[in-house]
């Protein structure tokens, strides 16, 4: 018995090792979950990206529940996300609304117009100073914002078909939207 | 000869000194409250280059958070009352040092915990192998 005393040690650290290894492996390490999920989202007033003059507010976006994708034309990973966006947005059943997030408006004007306008409308925000009220350190981001203007879900990093069938999609259930079937 | 040494030694001390100080210039009012705000933008992370401190980091929603911390320093509030509002958007994650807390008590004491174990692991070894010293039995046991 004694004489496996080691061994049964050795074989707990492996176990430790391993399962460190496997959860680096099987989340996103530079994801910081947010504290803002189940809590209002920030009031904001911003211009719109296609008609500067008008200006959005969270008052008006009250209601029904809505995606909010944060995006902007420098981001090399919304170029991989902007397809997914682009094939599943009628599908998701509410609005996605989208996000320039410090970026100059006519590149990301110039950046929809290339490749397609996914977004129910978009506003910008050039300095990014009401995306630090919301949390956001990168893009893309995206949040699921209910009726109430309550944040239900983030997700960080670029939405993909696995990650809206197996995180969005039960979350957009939750609040009485229901998904195309093939998602 | 001497007096070059002298001055490039004095160039490096200069630019060292430069290379670990704020990348912007903020106005600051005086000395100490720009020796407050490097200490606490020291002790927060920067989110984009997470190894980095917010003091350290170039990236432009670190000069953002700095341009923050400045304005609520300016605005009165303590060094707590900024930390809170960033902790309020970005978790407990962007402090240095974590609170101590129920969902990160493994953290706290999960390394002290581990001590103890080794410790009452190799006491129970030590004692049971002095008892078989004590009283030379038959087995083999003592040899490793």
């Amino acid at each position: 018995m004694n004489r496996l005393l080691p061994l049964a040690g050795f074989l707990l650290l492996v176990t430790l090792f391993g399962y460190g290894l496997w959860w680096n492996a099987h989340h996103d390490v530079t994801a910081v979950p947010s504290p803002l999920i189940g809590k209002p989202a920030p009031a904001f007033d911003l211009p719109r990206l296609h008609d500067p003059a008008l200006r959005v507010t969270k008052a008006d976006l009250l209601g029904k529940p809505y995606l909010l994708n944060v995006f902007a034309s420098w981001c090399f990973a919304c170029g991989d996300e902007h397809p997914v966006l682009m094939a599943e947005v009628h599908e998701l059943g509410l609005p996605l609304i989208g996000y320039d997030y410090k970026d100059k408006p006519a590149d990301a004007r110039a950046w929809l117009t290339a490749r397609g306008d996914p977004y129910t409308l978009v506003v910008t925000d050039q300095s990014g100073d009401t995306a630090i009220n919301f949390g956001v350190y990168g893009a893309p981001e995206t949040f699921l914002i209910d009726a109430d203007g309550i944040i239900r879900y983030k997700h960080i990093g670029p939405l993909t078909p696995g990650v809206i069938r197996d995180q969005l999609a039960p979350q957009l259930r939750k609040l009485g939207v229901q998904p195309a079937p093939g998602i | 000869m001497r007096a070059l040494l002298l001055a490039l030694a004095l160039l490096l001390t200069v630019s060292a000194a430069r290379a670990d100080s704020a990348i912007d210039a903020l106005p600051f009012k005086n000395a100490a409250q720009e020796q407050r705000f490097q200490h606490l933008t020291g002790q927060l992370r920067c989110l984009v280059c997470q190894n980095e401190s917010l003091a350290d980091s170039n990236a432009g929603l670190a000069k953002d958070l700095r341009l923050q911390v400045f304005q609520q320093m300016q605005a009165g509030r303590t060094d707590a009352q900024i930390k809170q509002y960033l902790v309020a958007r970005y978790s407990d994650y962007v402090l240095y040092d974590p609170p101590l807390k129920p969902s990160n008590y493994v953290l706290w004491f999960g390394p002290f915990a581990v001590l103890l174990a080794g410790a009452a692991g190799a006491a129970l070894y030590l004692r049971r192998r002095s008892r078989a010293d004590a009283a030379p039995a038959d087995s083999g046991d003592e040899d490793w």
